[in-house]
């Protein structure tokens, strides 16, 4: 066996170190990852994938561990992939969600990975999906994705995760108000959690009003919980609601959300190739550079040498 | 900026004291040089840093102490770390630990401990000569 072909085999025996090892290889975007990727793609499609979402201050992290601690009792493993942002600056991270969930370390039934945007623009990893393919691959029920809750970027989610969980407080200023259109349309749940603050009825009507404003898409309605993650209050029926719409979604009623991330996955794993196949050409003959140099001096625009670009591949793919 | 390789560092706080300002300003300062710090707060026991260490993937861990307990928890550590085929990550520490009790913690694995206001500069570029070809 290859080394890769080890690896996986580790992650489908659920061993830790494999499953460490794997995100890493994937997340350094190695030579190989693609293979294990691939190796790992019929082992997934068995977890179920939860993503929570929201700003900051709201409390992910602590309902996230609530969360976790009351699938455990319900005999389920969980993995969570807790997103934090990088530094456009210096390319580092603090990745501090895992001190809210630290006592579930030991827990043999739980897997945690803390991962850092790292040049991806939005509020997930670029490797997060795959971060998730090899939780889902090694045999976990559950698999919480917590994103950086940067705002219009967490749509991002969809492409990832079955069931979307909003979670929102009162008091973090004008918040309720300034929640992008985006993300009201793409929850499946909203929470307001720190139930125990002032106008939290308030918040609770603010999102509903919102809510009211979508067109009615699906039969599924979301419902607005309201949970005090530190006391562990709201968190059964969070998960009572949760599996609700897991339910809903494995009846086929979403189906169309399935293929849509299929889809979606296909068309940017394309794009992926493509650019690739033809940067790298340019590179190899030596071309970027000359190509940068009469794009600066105006003897080109960008889309147009991209076009010429592709044409030329083109070519080259029925001659060549 | 790619998805390129980072060097991946816990900073942990075994044993029970709760002065976390000095872990807090050194994981800022590892992030600041293009580091991802994996912070995991207060009060933690030997196993959970390892496990830790482990579900991370990381290639150094930093353990600052102030309760003199380090003399119990630091050949834990390292004892764990061994058992898990983890022996290869960068330990260092730093806070209060009597210069007489260095010796022995090196003898035990641990690479370098550092007093308190040891310049982060200094932290950074230790973990950087040291970083040993992990992957």
């Amino acid at each position: 066996m290859t080394n890769i072909e080890q690896l996986i085999d580790g992650v489908l025996k659920g061993d830790r170190r494999s499953i460490a090892k794997t995100i890493s290889f994937i997340e350094d975007d190695l030579p190989e990852s693609r293979k294990a990727v691939s190796l790992l793609y019929p082992h997934t499609g068995k977890a179920y994938i939860v993503g929570m979402t929201g700003p900051p201050g709201s409390g992910k992290s602590t309902l996230i561990q609530k969360l976790v601690e009351e699938l455990r009792r319900r005999g389920k493993t969980v993995g969570v992939v807790a997103v934090d942002p990088s530094s456009p600056f210096t390319g580092g991270a603090f990745l501090g969600d895992r001190v809210r969930m630290q006592e579930l370390s030991t827990d043999e039934g739980v897997f945690i990975r803390s991962m850092a945007t790292r040049g991806s623009l939005g509020a997930l990893a670029k490797a997060t999906k795959d971060a998730v393919k090899v939780l889902d691959a090694s045999g976990k029920d559950v698999v919480i994705v917590e994103t950086v809750g940067a705002g219009q970027s967490e749509v991002e989610i969809v492409k990832v995760a079955h069931t979307i969980v909003v979670v929102m407080a009162p008091g973090l200023g004008d918040d309720i108000q300034a929640i992008k259109a985006g993300i009201m349309e793409i929850g499946d749940i909203f929470v307001v959690n720190k139930a125990d603050r002032e106008n939290v009825n308030k918040a609770i009507l603010d999102i509903e009003t919102m809510l009211n404003m979508n067109p009615e898409k699906e039969k599924w309605k979301p419902p607005v919980l309201k949970t005090t993650a530190i006391t562990g209050e709201g968190i059964t029926i969070l998960l009572d609601k949760i599996d609700q719409h897991k339910k809903y979604f494995e009846a086929g009623a979403i189906d169309t959300r399935n293929r849509q991330r299929v889809e979606t996955e296909l068309v940017e794993a394309i794009k992926e190739k493509v650019a690739e196949s033809i940067v790298d050409d340019l590179k190899q003959k030596g071309d970027l550079d000359k190509l940068v140099q009469k794009i600066l001096a105006k003897e080109m625009d960008p889309y147009s040498a991209a076009s010429m670009l592709l044409a030329k591949r083109l070519e080259w793919f029925k001659t060549g | 900026m790619s998805s390129e390789r980072r060097i991946r560092v816990v900073v942990a706080k075994p044993g029970l004291d709760s002065h976390d300002r000095g872990a807090k300003i050194i994981a800022r300062a590892f992030r600041d040089a293009g580091m991802e710090v994996i912070y995991t707060g207060l009060r933690q026991t030997p196993e959970q840093i390892v496990e830790t260490a482990l579900q991370e993937d990381v290639d150094v861990i930093a353990l600052s102490i102030l309760s003199g307990a380090h003399l119990t928890l630091f050949p834990k550590i390292m004892e764990l770390l061994k058992h898990r085929g983890l022996d290869d990550i960068l330990v260092f520490a730093g806070g209060i630990i009597p210069k007489e009790d260095i010796p022995h913690l090196k003898k035990i694995g641990i690479a370098e401990v550092f007093g308190p206001g040891t310049p982060t500069d200094t932290l950074v570029k230790f973990v950087l000569e040291n970083m040993h070809g992990r992957r």
